[in-house]
C-alpha cells in the first residue's frame, strides 16, 4: 500500500477538504481517513509525508491534442501523456482531427492502446461527428464509443450544416455519446486572426467578433435542447456564450461546457504584446506574439471576467487546456499565417491557482472545475478520491514558485504564451492508478 | 547634421504610433530640406549632391505584394543618397509554399544588406523582419497595420501647404478598414497636434477605430464640415465581392467626392489621395486635377521623405 500521510486533500466530489491521509491499495483509493499514518504502517508500507501539501484528485482534462497519428513531430501520445503527469492531468481526452482523423474503430483503439502503452495518464479518444470531420456524413458513432471514445466531436472544424448537426445530436443522443463543439460560424471569422476589437484594429489584423462563437453556441442549445442530446460546449471565450449557456441551464437543456486557462488568463491584449493588467510583472512579450494566437482567440477583459465567473457560478463546469501543440515552422512566421493554439498540460493547474490568488474563484470550486467537474461532463469515474475510486491522486506544493520555460517543457512543443512567467504551484507527485508516474525533480 | 537633428532616432522605421513628435519633425525637417534641394535642381539651380551620404550602403528593396509607386519611389530616393539598390519582387503566397519570410530576409542579411524596404501584405511581417536581421528595416505598408513613408509624406505636403499641422483637422474618407495609410495618418498627424476624422460606410470602419485618437464621422457632410483638408481612400473591387458594398456607384453616391459634395467643405480645404486613384469612385477628376488637389505634391514630398527616412535609420551624417 501507499500511504498519503496527512496532506491537504481538497476532494470537492466528497466534499472533502482538510487534512487527512489517503490510502491507496494497488489501482485504488483504499481509504481517506482522518488519522495519521501509523507508525505499524510507517513499518510496512510506503508512507510519503505530505504535510504542507495538497493532495487533490488527479486532473481530468476533456480536450488535449495528441497530434499522433500524423503529426508526431509536434506530439505524440507518449511525450503529451509525460507532460499530462509533469502537470498534474491523470485523464485526458484526446481530440480525433489526427492525420486521420479519428473516425473509426480502429483509430479509436489505436490511440487508446498508444495511451496505455505509454502508461503517463489515462488517454481516452474522443471520435469525429462526421466522417473525416467534413461536417457532412455521420461517423460510425456507436462503433466508435465501443471502443472507447468518450464523446464525439468535429473539433477545429465546426458543422457548419445545422441539419447536419441536428441529426448528430439525435444519433450521439440514441448512442448515448456527448457531443462536444467547436462553436464557430465561419462565415462570421471568415478571415479573422485575432478577436474584433481595438486592439485588432491599431494591429491591422483582421477582427473575429464574439458573434461567431455565441451564434453558434445558441445554434447547438437550440438543436441540443430540440434533439435531447449532450452537448458539450468547447473552449468557451466570450460573455454571450456564458449567458446563452445560463439560460439554457436554467431551460434544463442537457449542456456542459468547459474554459481554457489562456481564456481565463489572458486578453487580447497579449497579441499586442501587452501581459493582463492583474499580471503586470509577468514579461511582456511582442506585437504580433504568435503564442498569443489561438481560436477561439484571446478575447476582451470584460469576455475574460465573464468566464471566471461562468467558473465560480457553475456555468461552466470544467476547466480544459485546449493542449495544441505547434512547431517553429508554425508559430515562427507571420501572425496571419501562423497555426493557432498552444500547450497548456504543464500550466493548467497553476494557472487556475492565480485566478483563486486573485479572490476570482475559490479554492474548492476551482479544483472542482479541474477534477470532479470535467469528470461529470462524460461520466467518467476519475476526479474523486472516494473510496475504491481509481487512485489517480497528485500530491501538490501550493507555495513552490516556478518559472515557465518552454525549453524545459516534457511536450515535444514549446508554444506557450506564459515563456518566463512566475507561477506558483507546483505539482509534485502524481499516481495514476495506484503507479507514480510522475515525481518532480526526477 | 542628421545625427544631431534625431540622436534617437531608431535604426529600424516599422511603424509611426511608436514614434514621438521630435522623431517625427526631425524626419519632416530632413525630408523638407531634401525636397527643396530637388525642387532647385530640377529648376536648373546649382544641386546640392546628396549621393555622398549612402555611398556604398545597401538598400534592398523587398516586395511581397505588386506596387510600382512606392518602390519607384524608394528606389530613386536610396539612388539620389548614392546607395547602392536591389530589388526583390516575391509573390507572398509562393513563399508560403516554400521558403518561410525568416530565411528569405536572413539571407539578403548575408548578402550585405544595410537597409530592407519591406512591403507585405501581412501586418507585422516588417517586426518579424526586423527581429532576425542586423540591417535597418524600413516598413514600405505591411497589410492593413501601417505604412509609415506614406503618414509622413501626407503630413509633409500639408505641412508644406499650412505652416504646421498643428489645431488643422483632417478627414480621412474610404476604406478604413483595410487601410495602413488610414492607421499611419491617424498617428502621425495627432500626434502632430492636428485633429482626424474617419468616415466611412459601417462596413468599412474597424471596432474601435477611436482609440487611436480619431473621431468617426458617420455622413460625408459630418466628415466635411469645417474640414482643413480631406484624404479619400482608394475603394479596391474586391470590397463588392465580401459584401462590404453594394457597388462602386452606390459608393460614389453616399461617399464619393466630387465637385458636388466638396461644397460641403470650406473652400480652401484640401484634397488628398494616397494613389492609386479610381477616378469617378472616391474621387472625381474634376476635384483630383484641381488646384486643391495635393496629390502630386504628395508624389513629389514621398521621394523626400523616403530619402530621410533612409539617412535616418542608416545613420548618415547630413551637413548642412
Amino acid at each position: 500500500m501507499i500511504i498519503l500521510d496527512s496532506g491537504r486533500v481538497i476532494d470537492p466530489r466528497n466534499g472533502v477538504d482538510g487534512v487527512r491521509t489517503v490510502l491507496i491499495d494497488g489501482d485504488h483509493v483504499r481509504e481517506v481517513r482522518e488519522q495519521p499514518a501509523t507508525p505499524a504502517e510507517k513499518l510496512v508500507h510506503q508512507v510519503i509525508d505530505c504535510r504542507g501539501r495538497w493532495v487533490l484528485p488527479g486532473l481530468v482534462d476533456l480536450h488535449v491534442h495528441l497530434r499522433e497519428p500524423g503529426e508526431e513531430g509536434k506530439e505524440t501520445i507518449a511525450t503529451g501523456a509525460r507532460a499530462a503527469a509533469a502537470g498534474g492531468v491523470t485523464t485526458v481526452v484526446a481530440m480525433p482531427n489526427t492525420r486521420p482523423v479519428c473516425d473509426s474503430a480502429a483509430l479509436a483503439r489505436f490511440v487508446a492502446a498508444r495511451g496505455r502503452e505509454a502508461g503517463f495518464a489515462r488517454v481516452l479518444p474522443a471520435g469525429a461527428i462526421t466522417r473525416g470531420s467534413l461536417g457532412e456524413q455521420l461517423a460510425d458513432m456507436a462503433e466508435l464509443k465501443e471502443a472507447g471514445c468518450v464523446c464525439v466531436t468535429d473539433d477545429g472544424r465546426p458543422v457548419m450544416s445545422a441539419g447536419v448537426m441536428r441529426r448528430a445530436l439525435e444519433y450521439a443522443r440514441d448512442v448515448g455519446v456527448p457531443v462536444m463543439v467547436h462553436a464557430e460560424d465561419l462565415t462570421l471569422s471568415a478571415s479573422g486572426a485575432m478577436n474584433e476589437g481595438p486592439v485588432a484594429t491599431r494591429l491591422g489584423l483582421a477582427g473575429i467578433p464574439a458573434a461567431a462563437e455565441v451564434a453558434m453556441v445558441q445554434r447547438d442549445l437550440l438543436l441540443a435542447e430540440m434533439t435531447g442530446a449532450r452537448l458539450h460546449v468547447a473552449h468557451v471565450s466570450a460573455q454571450g456564450s456564458v449567458r446563452a449557456l445560463r439560460e439554457a441551464k436554467a431551460r434544463g437543456v442537457r449542456v456542459t461546457a468547459e474554459a481554457a486557462p489562456h481564456h481565463f488568463t489572458l486578453t487580447e491584449e497579449s497579441v499586442a504584446g501587452v501581459p493582463p493588467a492583474a499580471h503586470a510583472g509577468q514579461p511582456a512579450g511582442e506585437p504580433y506574439d504568435t503564442h498569443a494566437k489561438m481560436n477561439p482567440p484571446l478575447r476582451a477583459e470584460s469576455d475574460r471576467q465573464a468566464v471566471v465567473a461562468a467558473l465560480e457560478e457553475g456555468i461552466i463546469d470544467a476547466i480544459a487546456t485546449d493542449h495544441a501543440p505547434h512547431g517553429p515552422l508554425d508559430k515562427q512566421v507571420e501572425f496571419v499565417q501562423a497555426a493557432t493554439g498552444v500547450i497548456g498540460l504543464e500550466t493548467s493547474l497553476a494557472l487556475t491557482l492565480l485566478l483563486v490568488r486573485s479572490g476570482e474563484l475559490t479554492l474548492s470550486r476551482a479544483v472542482e472545475r479541474l477534477t470532479a467537474g470535467p469528470a461529470r461532463c462524460f461520466d467518467l469515474p476519475y476526479g474523486t478520491l472516494g473510496a475504491s475510486a481509481p487512485a489517480d491522486v497528485i500530491v501538490v506544493d501550493a507555495e513552490r514558485e516556478w518559472k515557465v520555460d518552454p525549453q524545459r517543457s516534457w511536450s515535444r512543443s514549446r508554444n506557450t504564451p506564459f515563456a518566463g512567467w512566475t507561477l506558483r504551484g507546483k505539482v509534485v507527485r502524481t499516481f495514476v492508478g495506484g503507479k507514480l508516474v510522475h515525481e518532480e525533480g526526477k | 547634421m542628421g545625427s544631431e537633428m534625431a540622436p534617437d532616432f531608431p535604426s529600424h522605421l516599422l511603424e509611426l504610433e511608436a514614434l514621438t513628435r521630435g522623431q517625427i519633425e526631425a524626419l519632416l525637417s530632413l525630408a523638407a530640406r531634401f525636397k527643396r534641394e530637388r525642387a532647385r535642381a530640377r529648376a536648373g539651380e546649382a544641386p546640392s549632391d546628396r549621393r555622398g551620404l549612402l555611398r556604398g550602403r545597401n538598400v534592398i528593396t523587398l516586395f511581397f505584394e505588386n506596387s510600382t509607386r512606392t518602390r519607384s519611389s524608394f528606389e530613386v530616393a536610396a539612388k539620389a543618397l548614392g546607395a547602392d539598390v536591389l530589388s526583390f519582387q516575391k509573390d507572398a503566397s509562393s513563399v508560403a509554399k516554400g521558403e518561410s519570410l525568416e530565411d528569405t530576409v536572413r539571407n539578403l542579411d548575408a548578402i550585405g544588406a544595410d537597409a530592407l524596404v519591406v512591403r507585405h501584405p501581412a501586418a507585422g511581417a516588417p517586426r518579424l523582419v526586423a527581429r532576425v536581421v542586423r540591417a535597418s528595416v524600413i516598413n514600405a505598408g505591411d497589410g492593413a497595420h501601417e505604412h509609415p513613408t506614406q503618414g509622413l509624406l501626407d503630413a509633409l505636403s500639408l505641412r508644406e501647404r499650412w505652416g504646421t499641422v498643428e489645431g488643422k483637422t483632417v478627414a480621412i474618407v474610404g476604406d478604413i478598414a483595410h487601410s495602413r495609410v488610414a492607421r499611419s495618418n491617424i498617428h502621425c498627424l495627432s500626434k502632430l497636434g492636428a485633429r482626424v476624422r474617419v468616415g466611412g460606410p459601417s462596413t468599412l470602419i474597424p471596432a474601435g477605430i477611436e482609440r487611436l485618437g480619431c473621431a468617426v464621422a458617420r455622413s460625408l457632410k459630418e466628415a466635411l464640415t469645417g474640414a482643413d483638408a480631406v484624404m479619400a481612400l482608394r475603394i479596391q473591387n474586391e470590397r463588392i465581392a465580401d459584401a462590404r458594398l453594394p457597388g462602386a456607384r452606390d459608393y460614389a453616391r453616399t461617399w464619393g467626392l466630387n465637385a458636388r459634395t466638396l461644397e460641403m467643405l470650406p473652400r480652401d480645404a484640401l484634397v488628398l489621395h494616397p494613389g492609386p486613384v479610381n477616378r469617378g469612385v472616391e474621387l472625381s477628376s474634376d476635384v483630383l486635377d484641381s488646384p486643391r488637389s495635393l496629390v502630386m505634391d504628395q508624389v513629389d514630398s514621398g521621394v523626400a521623405v523616403r530619402m530621410a527616412a533612409l539617412a535616418l535609420c542608416l545613420r548618415a551624417e547630413v551637413p548642412p
